[in-house]
């Protein structure tokens, strides 16, 4: 008995004290997208961040919608999101900065490979949706108010095509993160829209391959802000402006081209050369 | 402040709108052993629990020593259940308990429950488990806790009635030692050769009320009541 | 399946490789459950015991509410303790949002009841057996308290390893409140979310079955030392 007590409180005592001791005291905390999270660009870009001015950045990744709620609330120093007129609504509103664009990548629609819709090879993406709701082929829609549910939305309402969670019957709204839904499109089958960094490094594709793919309106860019300090006086200004400073910038810009995967780059920076 | 003389006066104990006890009142003084005596059911435990304060009356009054609050004095009395309450310990931690809520210090404590484990015949099982003892053993052992206490009074509620004929003879020699050292003695029991045994005063008890209170002696050889009559002819029969 | 069993050879690699990220999110796991659960003791027990013990008004009321709280959704309670800890909410100038400190709040938030009720269950029925002979030695009710407590230990190892489990296997409360932050704030169920999004079930389920033995090993270890615990106290 006496030693099994002792054991055990050796083994706490062990996990407490050896607590990592690598935690930098200087960190930041940025409210991202999950496409940049499971893409696993951050992974690539903070360490050389880190490296470069010892500030720890610490990624809440979550939807483009609930980032800019993060932001609102004064959750998170900095968002980096993906959807231009939310984050000029939030510029405009107060609860953030200044809004720079850092780099881009692009959606892609991914499909079963029996294409029921018979849209491979289409390259006008609008052209391929009306295709889908005509024949009424399974579409698996993320419907988290994200930067990409928000893109995919836009296109349907182009067309004049009503979409919701109510309806109609072949388009299925699914509540979830990119990975999640990419499960779901794989199982049901059905299509979907991804951006292009979470599809190269989905493990489950099952059935599902790229079906369209190249054109303009799949653009998708990123822009970074930091959080309005005049509304949440705790935002570390100096920590976040100086991350702000180096994504924009040669160094930033250039790890974010660096990172590929299998080959393929992700991400393409296009921030501003800043002052020219 | 003794407990003694204890009195019950027109007491009557209702549960649930049952009425169980009616109309009580007796009187315990120091020195002889009560046998509080009756059928199965008659409420001999009720009236026990009543006079040591586990239940409190319906109605009429409880008094110790004259006074009808208990408080410290609770501390003064002990009581032995028919099945015996072991705590989850040692036998000598369940010995010492009374001593240790009571706030006895330990050192005191273990030299006094020494004494009674020895008295009782307990010693050598005094590390082990109390709940892996046997029935007889348990019993003894729940004697050896009350009688550490030293008390004034002590309550036992049938203690005998799950026990062997030696287990019970070696309770009762056990009950007449705790007797001869000062302690009041009330226990109820549905056995007559018992009572014969042990009492100097009985209690009769039937249908919740008491039938009579008289001296041993006198009680066997004449009792007062129709009932208690008819018990012991019952009795003598079986 | 053929998942499955690849999830036994990257369990089998991760664990015999000592993965540097794997071990610390196993340590940062358990640091966070523990301490849950050692808060959560220190307020269930003794809780529990009063409740057995003690009588007031709306006790049973009480009672029927905290076996209910034992059923709040993780997401509600997540939810609620980041409504609570944001900057913007009552408590946000603490600065504890998506820190390891706001998981051990809601896993806490969480398993109260839990270890509030399983004791008070146990406790009563120790109570019901003790009452009496407790009640003729004039034991106090802090007296009372800490008997019950102290011979229902084994019982309540039960109790308090069942608050562990739930903290341990709880995703979507941490998800919220900590925001599953690499190196800080991530945990075994929220690295399995993320792999499972991540398309990689493989290696999800490799991470289930390292929670799940881990939890295991650790649940043998506290019963075996309340098993060894000692009958002899005090005397």
């Amino acid at each position: 008995m006496y030693f099994a007590r002792r054991a055990l409180l050796a083994v706490l005592a062990v996990l407490f004290l050896t607590l990592p001791a690598t935690a930098q005291d200087k960190f930041i905390t940025v409210a991202s997208t999950t496409s940049t999270e499971q893409s696993g660009l951050f992974k690539h870009l903070l360490p050389a961040f880190t490296r470069a001015s010892a500030i720890e950045v610490r990624v809440v990744a979550v939807g483009t919608g609930q980032a800019i709620k993060l932001g609102e609330k004064g959750d998170a120093d900095v968002l980096l999101v993906h959807h231009k007129p939310s984050e000029e609504k939030f510029i405009a509103e107060g609860w953030g900065v200044k809004r720079l664009e850092v780099m881009y990548n692009d959606f892609v629609v991914v499909g079963p490979d029996s294409d029921p819709a018979k849209i491979k090879g289409i390259t006008d993406v609008s052209a391929a949706f009306r295709k889908i709701a005509e024949t009424k082929s399974t579409w698996a829609s993320r419907g988290d108010a994200s930067g990409t549910d928000l893109a995919e939305k836009e296109i349907w309402q182009a067309l004049g095509i009503a979409v919701s969670k109510s309806g109609p019957e072949w388009y299925r709204e699914l509540g979830q993160g990119m990975g999640p839904t990419l499960n779901t499109s794989a199982q049901l089958p059905a299509y979907t829209l991804s951006d292009r960094g979470t599809w190269i490094s989905f493990k489950n594709r099952g059935p599902l391959q790229i079906v369209v793919e190249g054109d303009q309106k799949l653009f998708n860019q990123y822009g970074v802000m930091l959080v309005n300090p005049a509304k949440h006086p705790h935002v570390k200004v100096e920590l976040g402006q100086q991350f702000i400073d180096w994504i924009v910038a040669d160094a930033g810009q250039k790890t974010i081209a660096d990172y590929k995967i299998e080959g393929q780059q992700l991400f393409f920076p296009n921030a501003r050369k800043q002052g020219s | 402040m003794p407990s003694l003389p204890l009195s019950l006066e027109n007491v009557s104990l209702s549960i649930g709108g049952a009425s169980l006890i009616e109309d009580v009142s007796l009187t315990l003084h120091h020195g002889p052993r009560t046998i509080i005596l009756g059928a199965n059911g008659a409420g001999k435990s009720l009236i026990l629990r009543l006079s040591h304060g586990l239940l409190g009356p319906t109605r009429g009054s409880v008094r110790w020593g004259g006074a009808e609050r208990l408080g410290p004095l609770r501390r003064r009395q002990a009581m032995v259940f028919q099945k015996p309450i072991m705590l989850r310990r040692s036998t000598r931690a369940n010995a010492g308990y009374g001593l240790k809520i009571a706030g006895m210090p330990r050192s005191e404590r273990e030299a006094r429950v020494a004494q009674v484990l020895e008295r009782v015949g307990l010693a050598r099982l005094a590390e082990r488990d109390a709940r892996v003892l046997s029935g007889g053993e348990q019993q003894k052992l729940a004697l050896a806790r009350a009688w550490a206490l030293d008390p004034e009074i002590m309550f036992l509620d049938e203690p005998t009635a799950n026990l062997d004929p030696t287990a019970t003879a070696a309770v009762e020699a056990i009950v007449n030692e705790i007797h001869a050292g000062g302690a009041k003695i009330v226990m109820t029991t549905q056995s007559l050769s018992q009572a014969k045994r042990l009492a100097d005063e009985v209690i009769f008890v039937h249908r919740g009320r008491v039938a009579e209170q008289t001296p041993a002696d006198e009680f066997f050889a004449n009792p007062r009541s129709a009932e208690a009559a008819a018990f012991l002819k019952g009795e003598l029969a079986w | 399946m053929s998942e499955i069993l690849s999830a036994f050879s990257i369990a089998f690699d991760l664990i015999v490789s000592l993965d540097r990220e794997l071990i610390e999110i196993i340590r940062r796991t358990f640091l966070v459950s523990l301490s849950a659960v050692a808060i959560a003791t220190l307020i269930g027990l003794p809780a529990g015991a009063v409740l057995a013990v003690v009588r007031f008004p709306g006790r049973r009321a009480l009672v029927i509410l905290i076996n209910a709280l034992m059923g709040l959704p993780p997401v509600v309670v997540g939810l609620v303790i980041y409504l609570v800890l944001s900057r913007s909410g009552p408590l946000g100038f603490m600065g504890l949002m998506f820190s390891p400190t706001a998981m051990i709040v809601a896993q806490c938030v969480l398993i109260v009841p839990i270890v509030t009720a399983l004791s008070h269950q146990v406790l009563r029925e120790l109570y019901e057996e003790y009452r009496e002979q407790l009640c003729s030695f004039g034991a106090t009710l802090p007296q009372m308290i800490l008997t019950i407590l102290w011979d229902g230990r084994r019982n309540l190892v039960t109790s308090v390893m069942a608050g562990f489990g739930r903290a341990v296997a709880e995703v979507g409360a941490v998800l919220i409140v900590g925001g599953n932050i690499a190196g800080v704030t991530r945990v075994m169920t929220t690295t399995i979310a993320l792999e499972t999004s991540k398309g990689d079930l493989a290696l999800a389920l490799a991470l289930g079955m390292i929670l799940v033995v881990t939890a295991i090993a650790l649940n043998a270890s506290a019963f075996l030392v309340g098993d060894a615990a000692p009958a002899r106290q005090g005397g």
